[in-house]
């Protein structure tokens, strides 16, 4: 059960976590993993595959309650997820699937969020008539309609192709600037969370820690090719060693 | 089309046997159309289809929401289907004439004690299809409506029933053909009235065309719900899965 959080923020504290294998074998995820970031800002955990992040998603979601630890956040708030694969109904329409979860959201403001989003000319179709890029707006879409106060993105750009993936990054940088929603972004792509993040968390293998934390002050829209480069080369330079492979996709 | 060539391949053969072997044995379509249309003239056969379908209708209805409950209860329960299966598997092999027959004696030769036997006969049936329906539900839908707090009865309606639409169309199918059949008996066995009790009587007076009769009557009416209700229902439910393909 999450906590109220100081004016809005997030503070996560996990002491352990651990998981056990179908052998019964029983291995840690997650060790003395702690962050906090403020509200209506842009959090990123980025490592590597397998390390625990989409674990730390699940129990900040309240999916996994089996741990050690508190999580906090505005306790009056509501949540939103767009989880690695979309998740949605196949036999309800984009908009049904959108409307569904929030059953407040006028007709007028339901058509504004899939403008917004582009899947104005697919709001009858089925989820099986979407491409995954597609399936993955909607899902976002569907996050968005609730206005959560908190915003968790599991690898939103995983499995796209490079093109595709780089259009949809714009497009939520751009949704991330017009709608003032905490959020919280793993991935394992470092190139993705300097694009879309204000604060980046690094995470070691497992047991995850936070190993640094790196807060970009520069806005979204001023962060040329030229400037992710640096900073990635500059996390590389301190990670030396680690797992995280600066703009591996 | 080809269900209608089909159709009518059938009737033909019926009609060619009909040809070689004694009438009162083995009457041809024609003979049993004519008892067909006298009885309807007579307005009996109405009555008695009227009161066989109620008892379908009565028996599938009760089967079909026990079952459900009780199918997504074991499928979704460890220690509900650990509990359940022994009666599951008693029931599954306990003929229909022994709990027609007990339940008769039990609760005496009444509309409740005969439409409750049927009904329990098709139970099992409709809980093993959706207990398996319930097995192979999605948990990463589970966990959406979760995240996202949707309330029960709304999880339940748009969450749930569309995953189990193929298993419950299944049981749906099997159990209207099967329901009826055992009406039959139990009307034979146990009621003054309806198709099954008809063809008791006829039977006692070996006469083969009035069984067919009522028998095809009957098939007849199952054939229409099948054709008008079943299949646009099913239709309609399934559009989505049309659609992406």
């Amino acid at each position: 059960m999450p906590l109220a959080g100081e004016f809005g923020q997030i503070e996560v504290r996990i002491a352990h976590k651990a998981f056990t294998s179908a052998s019964g074998e029983r291995f840690e995820v997650l060790r003395d993993l702690n962050f906090r970031f403020g509200q209506h800002q842009v959090a990123a955990l980025v490592g590597p595959s397998g390390c625990g992040k989409t674990t730390i998603l699940r129990i900040i979601a309240g999916l996994e309650t089996d741990f050690d630890g508190t999580i906090t956040w505005p306790l009056s708030g509501k949540l939103g997820m767009v989880f690695q694969e979309p998740r949605l109904l196949p036999w309800r329409t984009v908009e049904d699937n959108v409307g569904l979860v929030a059953p407040g959201l006028t007709r007028e403001a339901l058509a504004s969020l899939l403008r917004d989003l582009d899947l104005e000319a697919h709001r009858l179709h089925y989820p099986g008539e979407l491409s995954l890029g597609l399936a993955r707006r909607v899902a976002l879409a569907r996050a968005l309609a609730i206005e959560p106060s908190l915003l968790l993105l599991d690898e939103p750009l995983v499995s796209l192709d490079e093109a595709l993936a780089v259009r949809l990054r714009d497009q939520l940088a751009a949704l991330i600037e017009s709608r003032p929603i905490t959020t919280l972004l793993v991935t394992h792509d470092l190139e993705e969370a300097i694009c879309l993040a204000d604060r980046i968390f690094l995470l070691s293998s497992r047991p995850a820690q936070v190993v640094a934390e790196i807060p970009l002050t520069a806005p979204r829209s001023a962060r040329s090719e030229r400037e992710v480069a640096r900073i990635v080369s500059e996390v590389a330079c301190r990670m030396t060693g680690r797992a995280i492979r600066p703009g591996h996709a | 089309m080809l269900r209608l060539l089909s159709l009518i391949l059938l009737v033909a053969t019926w009609w060619l046997i009909s040809q070689f072997v004694e009438p009162q044995m083995l009457p041809g379509p024609e003979r049993v159309l004519g008892a067909i249309i006298t009885q309807m003239r007579g307005g009996d056969i109405f009555f008695q289809l009227g009161v066989t379908l109620a008892r379908v209708i009565a028996a599938f209805t009760i089967a079909m929401a026990a079952g459900t409950a009780i199918g997504l209860l074991m499928g979704r329960v460890k220690l509900a289907d650990r509990l359940g299966d022994p009666w599951l598997i008693v029931l599954l092999n306990l003929p229909a004439l022994v709990i027609i027959v007990l339940a008769f004696i039990w609760g005496g030769l009444t509309e409740i004690a005969g439409v409750l036997a049927v009904a329990i006969n098709k139970l099992p049936n409709t809980v093993v299809t959706v207990r398996e329906g319930a097995r192979a539900l999605d948990s990463g839908l589970d966990e959406m409506a979760t995240v996202f707090g949707l309330p029960r009865r709304k999880y339940m309606w748009h969450v749930v029933l569309p995953q189990l639409g193929p298993y419950l169309a299944a049981a749906g199918r099997s159990g209207l053909s099967l329901v009826w059949k055992i009406v039959l008996i139990m009307e034979l066995l146990g009621r003054p009235n309806g198709i099954g009790f008809q063809i008791g009587v006829a039977f006692q007076l070996f006469d083969v065309t009035l069984i067919l009769a009522y028998a095809l009557a009957f098939v007849a009416v199952i054939l229409v719900i099948e054709t008008a209700v079943v299949q646009p229902i099913e239709r309609r439910a399934s559009r989505w899965r049309i659609r992406a393909n």
